[in-house]
């Protein structure tokens, strides 16, 4: 039996995700009430896990670090097929940078036995640094591939994956246990079924804190972080736009004449 | 060399053809930061047949060039590479430590900072010294600019795309140092490249054409984006797209421009039903003409541009492709 951890992360709906804007005057955030929903490429490493599902036997493990409604998107996993939920949950977690987040994530899956893959979105929408898939790999002595776009084989224990690369793809030969973080291209995620939110209501979602991790505060959230924000500065512009005026033909016919004069002719 | 004397390093890789031109653009950066710092810039190089390779980072400014012969395959395996620099990283002792974002640096990066326990900042779009001789890393975010410090930690590690920052100028006078350094041998990672499949690459079309038109989410659908990229085909320009684009599955990956996109350096840009969030608008070099087409007066996007027009793009764009064929009817009888 394949046992299969997805890590999903709770992130602010991203339609309405483009109200929060850095305030000029205080350089801050102003904090919305904007609901959390799953990381939208996170959908696509749980979607990932359920065909694998179908395919052999799995036992998938969706397991997430944040504040309590975060558990709302744990409770989606499972109506989706997910067998446990996990959620991270700790004031003590609060602030962590990505380091922070791959330690703490890492050490919650060394808990589990006999972890076969781990599988997460290569980024996540809104601080998208990529690194904690890769960082946990690290942390796990696991080998990672990063940004996979499809498995072409996905029986024994060499898999054969296919993953962006600048110039084209990479073919990669990857041995598990192992972490892959994956992009858009490589399926389509099902939607949920009543059926699916039914059966959900059965299984567990465990919630640990950094005393169930055996971790001290201080490893963990802004303390446990390298780095951290010093500054947020509101964009300044250099440019002000001349707007072209007058009915629909004659917006055209202006910006003909501004295409000719750049030489677009 | 003494360690500490060494305060900027950076990881090259090899391109298509010799050095890679995001390796030469870190060497240039590196060595403005270790100007600011008084210090040495040091390349580390892994890969095989590498000869010719050193010469030009020392001329884009390099001090120092590490090189480590080994198989190619091998050294693009962060499993194999990451200890190798780990161990380069333990010696020299770096303050900053900068590394491409290329699919080879994006596994290597984070698997060296969790192994040295330190910060790593995602595609910088900018990196400056500040007053207390710490590394501001500038990611654009939420509407604005954040900068990121790395404070206690080192060293500071940050990748960076190509096209972020300019290619150097290559001084042939400049004088450097060339150390190989020993590979362990007979290992073997569980992770593998098989091979790497060349694609045509309209990206690399894109990064070097000289008009860009790009559509953003106000295309509104797959149909609004199709017109899009036929306005770029009839103007012969790079056809660009913003995230929610990409993300709705209308474009490619490969046209996405911004910060986690490409970087592009056109001289005309057109935005199409784009809103100016600067995650995409980092993307632009510094256009000398940039027009913008939105429904919405009050949009971000007309404070970023040069000429703007508010009309719906569904009905401005196809008036716009008809004019446009109808004069290079006149001018080609």
């Amino acid at each position: 039996m394949l046992n299969i951890v997805v890590c999903v992360k709770a992130v602010p709906d991203p339609k309405a995700a483009d109200r929060l804007k850095i305030d000029a005057l205080t350089r801050a955030v102003p904090r919305l009430d904007i609901p959390l929903v799953i990381n939208s490429l996170d959908a696509h490493a749980l979607e990932l896990a359920l065909q694998l599902k179908r395919k052999y036997t799995a036992h998938i493990t969706a397991i997430s670090m944040g504040p309590p409604p975060a558990g709302n998107i744990l409770r989606e996993c499972l109506a989706l097929g997910a067998d446990q939920g996990i959620l991270l949950c700790d004031p003590a977690f609060a602030g962590s940078d990505a380091f922070a987040t791959a330690f703490t994530l890492s050490r919650a899956i060394t808990r589990l036995d006999g972890v076969d893959l781990v599988l997460c979105g290569m980024a996540s929408s809104d601080s998208a640094t990529e690194w904690v898939g890769p960082e946990m790999a690290a942390m796990l002595d696991l080998p990672a591939v990063t940004r996979v776009s499809e498995v072409l084989k996905d029986d024994g224990e060499e898999w054969v994956v296919k993953a962006e690369h600048e110039l084209g793809y990479r073919l990669v030969r990857v041995r598990l246990p192992a972490v892959l973080t994956v992009t858009r291209a490589l399926n389509t995620p099902t939607a949920l079924s009543f059926s699916g939110i039914l059966k959900a209501r059965s299984k567990p979602i465990v919630e640990w804190n950094h005393a169930t991790l055996a971790l001290p505060a201080e490893a963990v959230g802004s303390a446990g972080s390298p780095t951290r924000v010093s500054d947020l500065a509101a964009h300044e512009s250099h440019r002000q736009a001349q707007m072209l005026e007058g009915s629909l033909q004659e917006k055209v016919d202006q910006l003909l004449q501004v295409l000719e004069k750049a030489g677009v002719f | 060399m003494v360690a500490g004397e060494m305060a900027v390093m950076f990881v090259a890789e090899p391109g298509a053809q010799g050095i890679a031109r995001i390796s030469l653009q870190l060497a240039g950066k590196a060595r403005q930061l270790a100007n600011r710092l008084g210090s040495k810039v040091g390349a580390i190089l892994l890969g095989n047949g590498l000869s010719t390779c050193p010469g030009p980072l020392i001329e884009a400014g390099a001090d120092l060039v590490l090189l480590g012969e080994m198989d190619e395959c091998l050294a693009s395996q962060a499993e194999i590479s990451a200890p190798v620099i780990v161990d380069i990283v333990q010696r020299y002792r770096p303050e900053i430590l900068l590394v491409g974002s290329t699919a080879r640096g994006r596994e290597l990066a984070p698997r060296v900072a969790a192994k040295l326990e330190t910060g790593l900042t995602a595609h910088c779009t900018g990196l400056a010294i500040n007053q207390a001789g710490c590394l501001e890393q500038y990611i654009p975010a939420y509407g604005g600019m954040m900068t990121i410090l790395c404070p206690d930690r080192r060293p500071q590690m940050a990748t960076v795309a190509e096209g972020v920052f300019p290619n150097p100028t290559q001084d042939a006078s400049r004088m450097g140092q060339v150390i190989p350094i020993d590979i362990p041998t007979g290992l073997e990672p569980r992770a593998q490249t098989m091979e790497i499949v060349l694609e045509k690459g309209e990206g690399k079309v894109l990064e070097a054409a000289p008009f860009i038109v790009a559509g953003g989410a106000g295309v509104g659908d797959l149909d609004g984006w199709l017109e899009v990229a036929e306005l770029a085909s009839l103007l012969d320009a790079g056809l660009g797209s913003t995230r929610p684009v990409v993300d709705a599955g209308w474009a490619d990956f490969d046209t996405m421009i911004g910060q986690s996109g490409k970087f592009v350096n056109p001289e005309l840009y057109i935005g199409i039903g784009v809103s100016g969030d600067l995650q995409h608008m980092v993307g632009l070099a510094s256009p000398r003409l940039m027009i913008a087409i939105n429904n919405e007066p009050k949009s971000r996007i007309f404070s970023q541009v040069d000429i703007g027009v508010v009309e719906d793009c569904r009905t401005f764009v196809p008036a716009l492709m008809k004019a446009i064929e109808e004069r290079k009817k006149d001018n080609w009888p």
